[in-house]
């Protein structure tokens, strides 16, 4: 009863006989604390249309996005319980025994190896791949008539909406090797395999890679990333560079003609004019580069690698694929669960470095 | 007054003007050598001659190309599951859009982190090839009892349809055009009288046409260039396969490009036709398969080229 009393004290006062009794604020507080909870129930009631407008969506991203994400627990699990059935609900648990042979074990070589491919094409495709939109922006910037540029962005644009197999395929023709290795190792050599070979006569690691097989430098541990680069650039480089455009003829004209008049040259006006103004795109368009720093497209690798270059080409996502084939799956979720992993710790640091840096975050 | 050009600014034109047109010249080049290796004959082609223009003249390609039943049942295919795929997504993706634009959407950041988080995280191949194996599954279930994913009886082009080709992105991109259009707009909608779905179609579509054109572009063309999941869950069913899954699987059976051909695997054979293997080369007639691939997608590009420059600008990452 005493401890009732105090708890009253907290928010009755009482009258001059002793009774309680509830003040007028505190009469008003309750009344708008119940027309708070009644206004969001109105507006929920209201607009249960909006609401019935996002369930198709959210139920997609669940059932095909989400749902995905419940199977990476048979990561800890082991494939092998008799009994199961390949039903992954009914393994037994296995505890880091999946992680410890996908590092330590017997095939812990291929998948670091495939770790490797995955970081170095990812990065060479930022050090090559980011820079060169932004390079294209400008020159476009320099291109004053617009019939010209209209002419030049069609083309540029054109290799972005063509499939990823007419790409590989044209790409690897291009660069094929001969006909028929065994026969003459000179003839049907791609187009480009002749030009290079022409340039560089005496480069007897080029001549190798280039006559070995039909598949020619694209199918070649020596030169697949530079040609996975080079047909990255070719396939993206144009888009890209469209926001990058967008910025850099936002710059008003009279800015130019201010540094202009101050005796600026060309270069100088690209770093104190240009640069500035375009840097919040920059770090936009970095911070989603970095994001998907290691999800490398697996569709592309998977079409422009055969055993003849997995040295070189065989990313993680495509080794868990060939895992998998081969009946492997919780080895093959284990591995891409730990590529994914860090992946998303880089996009999540480097949106956390961009925001204390200068302030533009995306997320 | 006109100030004359300072040199490093011409220096820097004429290499702006020489670096854009040899990368122009680069990027169109490759279609060009695949339409002319097309009309080559087979020695021109198979020796490397080929570089601009068709040295030699034959229609054979196309002929073999043009009698081939099974590759223009995968490109109907292709044209349905883009057709359908691109609606479906178009669908969802607009609604979900429109209702993530209102600001009095109660728990708008986590619907919005909710679709963010798919494109920081994915589950990666192998978990997303059991799900869509019951996702196939279950499907077959419904539109033919009895069956699973593997039998004939079901066709599995509606599980590419459904379950495949959704993108944050693009659901980001409508949601920031949608917030550009002038509330004032809906409201005058609201007081005649207009329901949700009569201001999405009615005021919101036809107000940002830019980006829903560049949206259905995109949803569009990753339709009819997608591979790798029609190609690993397609199978059993090769009278269902897009044209691109069958165009890489003709390369790698008999053109030798790739993996040396197994027995018995003769292009010409595969035909009761009349074609001179010694004026048509198997690579010609990849090429006129690769040239009848690209034909929708060079017919609606420069249409929709405009569009999607804009819509791209528009809708922004930034929030």
């Amino acid at each position: 009863m005493q401890l009732f009393k105090l708890k009253c004290d907290d928010f009755l006062e009482r009258d001059a006989d002793g009774n309680y009794y509830m003040p007028a604020e505190q009469q008003v507080r309750d009344e708008a604390e119940k027309t708070h909870w009644k206004e969001v129930g109105f507006t929920l009631l209201k607009d249960w249309r909006l609401y019935l407008m996002l369930v198709p969506m959210i139920i997609v991203y669940l059932l095909w996005r989400y749902m995905p994400m419940t199977e990476l627990l048979s990561a800890f699990k082991d494939q092998n319980t008799p009994g199961a059935a390949g039903d992954s609900s009914m393994y037994d648990w296995y505890g880091l025994t999946n992680f410890d042979a996908l590092f330590f074990g017997a095939q812990s070589s291929m998948f670091w190896a495939a770790f490797k491919n995955t970081f170095v094409i990812a990065f060479y495709g930022l050090l090559f791949g980011f820079p060169f939109p932004i390079i294209l922006a400008l020159f476009f910037n320099e291109v004053k008539s617009n019939i010209t540029r209209s002419i030049l962005q069609v083309c540029v644009y054109l290799p972005k909406f063509m499939s990823t197999v007419i790409i590989t395929t044209l790409f690897i023709v291009l660069f094929r090797g001969p006909l028929d290795p065994t026969v003459n190792a000179e003839e049907g050599l791609g187009l480009v395999t002749q030009l290079l070979l022409a340039i560089f006569p005496n480069n007897e690691q080029l001549y190798n890679a280039a006559t070995s097989s039909t598949g020619g430098l694209v199918m070649s541990n020596e030169y697949f990333r530079a040609l996975y680069q080079i047909s990255g650039i070719w396939e993206h480089g144009g888009y890209d560079s469209i926001v990058f455009f967008a910025a850099v003829i936002a710059v008003s004209p009279t800015s130019y003609e201010a540094a202009q008049i101050d005796g600026a040259g060309k270069m100088q006006q690209m770093r104190y004019v240009v640069l500035p103004s375009i840097l919040s795109t920059v770090v936009i368009m970095l911070i989603m580069k970095v994001g998907t720093l290691l999800s490398v497209g697996y569709e592309k690798v998977y079409l422009m690698t055969s055993p003849t270059n997995y040295d070189a080409g065989r990313i993680v996502s495509t080794l868990a694929n060939e895992w998998q084939q081969a009946g492997n799956n919780t080895m093959g979720i284990a591995a891409e669960m730990t590529n994914n992993l860090i992946g998303m710790i880089l996009v999540i640091g480097a949106n956390a470095i961009a925001r204390k840096a200068t302030d533009v975050a995306l997320y | 007054m006109k100030r004359r050009m300072e040199i490093s600014e011409l220096i820097f034109k004429i290499i702006s003007y020489a670096f854009l047109i040899i990368f122009a010249v680069m990027c169109i080049y490759p279609f060009i050598y695949a339409i002319s290796s097309s009309f080559s004959l087979a020695d021109a082609v198979d020796g490397g001659e080929v570089i601009l223009w068709p040295v030699g003249f034959q229609t054979d390609a196309y002929r073999y190309v043009f009698t081939r039943n099974i590759f223009w049942i995968s490109y109907a295919n292709t044209l349905f599951m883009a057709f359908v795929g691109t609606l479906w997504c178009m669908l969802y993706t607009m609604m979900g859009a429109y209702a993530l634009s209102k600001k009095r959407l109660m728990g708008r950041k986590a619907f919005n982190f909710f679709l963010v988080f798919t494109m920081w995280f994915s589950a990666g191949i192998v978990p997303m090839y059991l799900n869509y194996l019951d996702t196939g599954n279950i499907l077959a279930g419904i539109l033919a009892p009895g069956t699973t994913h593997g039998d004939a009886q079901y066709d599995q082009k509606w599980l590419v349809i459904i379950a495949m080709g959704m993108n944050a992105q693009n659901v980001i991109l409508l949601r920031n055009a949608f917030e550009g259009v002038p509330a004032e707009i809906e409201e005058a909608a609201r007081i005649d009288g207009a329901t949700e779905m009569q201001v999405l179609f009615k005021v919101y579509i036809p107000m940002s046409k830019a980006t829903i054109a560049t949206v259905a572009l995109f949803f569009g063309i990753s339709r009819w260039n997608g591979y790798f999941w029609a190609m690993r869950m397609m199978t059993q069913q090769p009278f269902s396969w897009p044209v691109q899954v069958y165009i890489r699987n003709f390369i790698d059976l008999y053109s030798g490009l790739i993996s040396a051909p197994g027995e018995g695997n003769e292009w010409f054979n595969q035909i009761p036709g009349n074609f001179d293997i010694n004026t048509l080369s198997v690579m010609s007639v990849v090429y006129a398969m690769v040239i009848c691939a690209v034909i929708p997608i060079l017919c609606i590009y420069p249409f929709i080229q405009k569009y999607f420059a804009k819509g791209v600008n528009m809708g922004g990452v930034k929030e």
